[in-house]
């Protein structure tokens, strides 16, 4: 019986994609791919949501430790508040980002003062809007493969003398990089596809801050086979690492 | 429920595909609109449904090209009312426009600036000035397009800080004080109230948008939709057009 | 090292009230069924839970002086080996094992080095490379028991290290256990937790018993073993205990008697040793009955006490033939009174050498 219900779940996400198939204009593919904004828009979305798939490792993995780990009351709303960003619909997320480290932001407005640095319309927050949409992924699958394995393996580290910060980098970490792999590609995947608190809190501008999806909705404007054609890359880039990545990490027993 | 699952999603399917008429005698006219057309669209279809008994007039309000789009993706429309005549173009190649279009109303650019102008914006020169953060529209939407225009009319060229996807997300921009200008329409200003001030330059001249509206062969109720045409070209709308801040063709 | 606790610590409706000491180079048995507070004392002195009020010392050093001093686990010297082996997955077995000089400190080829020196220890050079996968239950306990001891601990902590593994792997861990805890020269303080009076007999010095938080019975193991003064002891850990010398096929007596049995894997011929047989498994015959049947161990004795034991009437021996003295016996009170047995009435007893264990004597 499963395999109606499971048949129409794979319907759902395969058809729309063979429709995008259908209505790309192969002939034109490489003209419109090779095009400098799509070339321009492939670059600054890779080199984005690579840096960002980093940032939510390196803040990220702590995080969740803290999160699995702590016994205290307060983490409970934490956790809570870690999610947000996966309900938020990711204009609002681009919105607080602008309240917060916007020229008027209360952030924003002491590093202008501050430093002369600003945040909006750079690399710099596209960087930024990737990691907040992208880190409770990582968070979350991190978050419960550390339940999952309780503490046993770091209390005997403990034990045999290895302070908090060897156990934390020859045991947790390495236990954890399974769960790790797998959601350093699931946020990867998310920055990659960031479009909403992109454009709200960074805009949009050739090489700086306008990602793939944000050329695409651009392109839509004016050609739809430019937009379909670029659609397509973001499918294909977006699918190469999961099959890299996924199956490695899922799979490869330290 | 092997044969139940399939056959609810078909009712599904039919059920918002097949909705011109309603079982309960009213007629309904769906008129695709530049989301521009917001405010005097608005208006207007409360005046032509309290003139025609039984009729309701659905708005859809969006970009003019996702209209020009839906429109020759077969999606249910009586009238086509498009931001610029490009995107009715891609209709009318298509073959979905009765008759020819017809420009009911024209915008141009201006500037938009915080409230009492702190930076001291006074023309679209200015807009060249490096202390100044300028956001515009793309050049795939008609902003942009006339932005370009005015660029090269003027000689001026601007170094956006940023290029939106839209004149709202241009005036969003402004309102929000992340930039210090912003190129939008007239109309865009007006709708914001006191949120924003606008500063006009006479270059604008040179890039006149036109609106373009036509009643759409593929039209379910064909005779409503040239009365609700004729109705924005005719003097009703031309006021509430006025208000809101468009030019006369 | 000596050990020397008191501690108090309350969670909800349980807490703990424990005083203990332990000499360098004994091992301290911890007994007591589930829900004793066991783990909760093996927690506090690893330095995993504190205690809310107590002093924990080692040696010289105070570990614990609630609630000003917390010597974290990492700096305890104590080292912890659980009911599971626990061996770090993503590690090499030799990896493992130099876990504990390489957090230390020590070069990486030099912690390799004391690795599988402690690995040869216990027996299990051979699995060096291995990943912690790719061994057996027992294999695995093994090298945690090298990973335990190659941090060099002052004090040894086991948790029920035996209670995960299946009858054919326990009795070599057992004896592995024996040979490296009575190491000749070591200063170590050991506290082992566990359900199994067997444990206790094979490994430890002294036994505690622990009954809802709180030390019911303390002693020598042979003493608290094979006489317990309180009836919860008796229940839990009441065994007949006879000394003598193991043979192939049981326990030759000083007195020249044999007891038949099954000898345990670790237990050598010749050796110092104990005959155990739990007091349900001795049968009571009138004295002038001689039963018949499958080989049996019989002795004659006399009633000395009679005690009710919830369901069952404990009978306790006085006198009699050589290995008689001080055996306890498991009867319903319908068969003391078909029997009429009262103190000073002649008895013969009866064990089937099937339900008699040979085991390593205890002591040194």
């Amino acid at each position: 019986m499963l395999w109606i219900p499971a048949g129409l779940a794979l319907a759902l996400v395969v058809l729309p994609v063979v429709g995008l198939l259908a209505r790309t204009d192969y002939a034109r593919l490489p003209e419109l791919l090779t095009s400098g904004a799509s070339l321009n828009a492939l670059r600054l979305s890779l080199v984005t949501a690579v840096l960002s798939t980093v940032l939510c490792v390196l803040l990220g993995v702590p995080l969740a430790v803290v999160l699995a780990r702590s016994r205290s009351r307060g983490v409970r709303v934490l956790r809570a508040v870690v999610l947000l960003p996966l309900v938020l619909p990711p204009v609002v997320g681009g919105l607080a980002l602008l309240f917060l480290l916007g020229r008027n932001g209360f952030l924003g407005y002491l590093l202008d003062v501050t430093a002369g640095v600003r945040i909006p319309f750079t690399t710099t927050a596209v960087v930024i809007a990737q990691t907040f949409v992208a880190m409770p992924f990582l968070v979350v699958s991190l978050e419960g493969a550390l339940r999952g394995a309780g503490d046993r393996y770091e209390r005997v580290a403990a034990t045999l003398g290895a302070r908090p910060w060897t156990v934390f980098r020859r045991v947790t970490v390495p236990l954890l990089l399974p769960a790790l792999g797998s959601g350093a590609v699931l946020s990867f995947a998310r920055a990659l596809g960031e479009f909403g608190a992109t454009i709200t809190f960074a805009g949009s501008l050739e090489g700086v801050t306008r990602t793939l999806p944000l050329e695409v909705y651009n392109q839509a404007e004016a050609d739809v086979d430019s937009a379909v054609a670029l659609a397509l890359l973001l499918i294909v880039v977006a699918v190469v690492v999961i099959a890299v990545a996924r199956p490695r990490a899922l799979e490869g027993r330290p | 429920m092997r044969k139940l699952l399939p056959a609810a999603l078909a009712c599904v399917l039919v059920a918002s595909a097949c909705g011109t008429s309603a079982g309960d005698g009213t007629t309904t006219l769906n008129v695709f609109a530049a989301a521009s057309l917001t405010e005097a669209f608005g208006a207007l279809e409360k005046q032509f449904e309290a003139q025609h008994e039984g009729v309701d007039v659905r708005l859809n309000l969006a970009g003019s090209s996702q209209l020009a789009s839906q429109i020759n993706e077969g999606a249910p429309a009586d009238v086509f009312a498009s931001a610029n005549e490009k995107n009715m173009d891609k209709v009318m190649d298509a073959g979905g426009v009765e008759g020819r279009p017809q420009t009911f109303a024209t915008n141009q650019l201006t500037i938009a600036v915080a409230p009492g102008n702190p930076k001291g914006v006074e023309g679209f020169a200015d807009l060249a000035r490096e202390d100044l953060t300028v956001v515009v529209c793309a050049a795939q939407v008609p902003c942009g397009a006339a932005t370009e225009e005015v660029e090269r009319a003027t000689g001026v060229t601007l170094a956006p800080a940023s290029e939106e996807q839209d004149v709202k997300a241009v005036l969003n921009k402004v309102r929000l004080g992340e930039a210090d200008a912003g190129l939008v329409y007239v109309t865009d200003v007006t709708s914001a109230g006191d949120k924003v001030d606008s500063v006009d330059f006479p270059e604008s001249e040179r890039a006149i948008n036109e609106y373009p509206i036509a009643a759409l062969s593929s039209a379910g109720e064909p005779e409503l939709a040239r009365q609700f045409r004729d109705l924005v070209l005719g003097e009703v709308g031309r006021k509430e057009l006025t208000r809101v801040g468009f030019g006369a063709p | 090292m000596t050990l020397r606790a008191e501690m108090k610590l309350s969670r909800g409706s349980f807490s703990l009230s424990v005083a203990l000491d332990v000499p360098e180079g004994t091992v301290l048995a911890v007994l007591g069924p589930n829900g004793s507070g066991k783990s909760t004392l093996l927690g506090c002195l690893a330095g995993l839970l504190v205690p809310d009020d107590g002093v924990v010392t080692l040696g010289e050093r105070t570990l614990t002086r609630s609630p000003r001093l917390q010597v974290q686990p990492h700096d305890r010297g104590v080292g912890l080996l659980a009911q599971d082996a626990l061996l770090f997955p993503h590690l090499s077995v030799v990896d493992n094992v130099a876990f504990a000089p390489r957090s230390r400190g020590a070069s990486r080829a030099e912690s390799r080095a004391v690795a599988r020196r402690w690995l040869s220890e216990v027996d299990a050079a051979g699995l060096a490379d291995r990943r912690p996968a790719q061994l057996s239950g027992g294999q695995a306990q093994r090298v945690a028991i090298a990973r335990a001891l190659a941090g060099e601990p002052d004090l040894l902590l086991l948790d029920e290290p035996l209670a995960a593994l299946d009858v054919d792997a326990a009795p070599a861990i057992r004896g592995l256990l024996r040979r490296v805890l009575r190491s000749p020269g070591n200063r170590r303080a050991t506290v082992l937790v566990t359900h199994d009076p067997l444990d206790a007999l094979a490994l430890a010095d002294h036994v505690v018993v622990l009954d809802g938080g709180r030390v019911v019975e303390r002693g020598a193991t042979g003493e608290v073993l094979s006489a317990p003064r309180t009836p919860f002891t008796a229940r839990i850990a009441g065994l007949n205990l006879v000394a003598g010398t193991a043979e192939e096929q049981g326990l030759r007596l000083a007195g020249g008697g044999l007891i038949s049995g099954i000898p345990s894997p670790d237990v050598v011929a010749g050796e110092p040793a104990v005959a155990v047989f739990a007091p349900g498994s001795v049968a009571v015959y009138p004295a002038s009955e001689l039963p018949e049947g499958s080989p049996r161990n019989t002795v004659a004795a006399v009633v000395g006490a009679l005690e009710p034991h919830g369901p069952v009437v404990r009978l306790r021996t006085v006198d009699g033939d050589g290995w008689a003295e001080g055996l306890s016996a498991d009867l319903t009170p319908a068969a003391v009174a078909e029997l009429a047995l009262e103190p000073g009435t002649p008895i013969r007893l009866a064990v089937k050498a099937t339900a008699v264990t040979i085991q390593p004597a205890f002591g040194k």
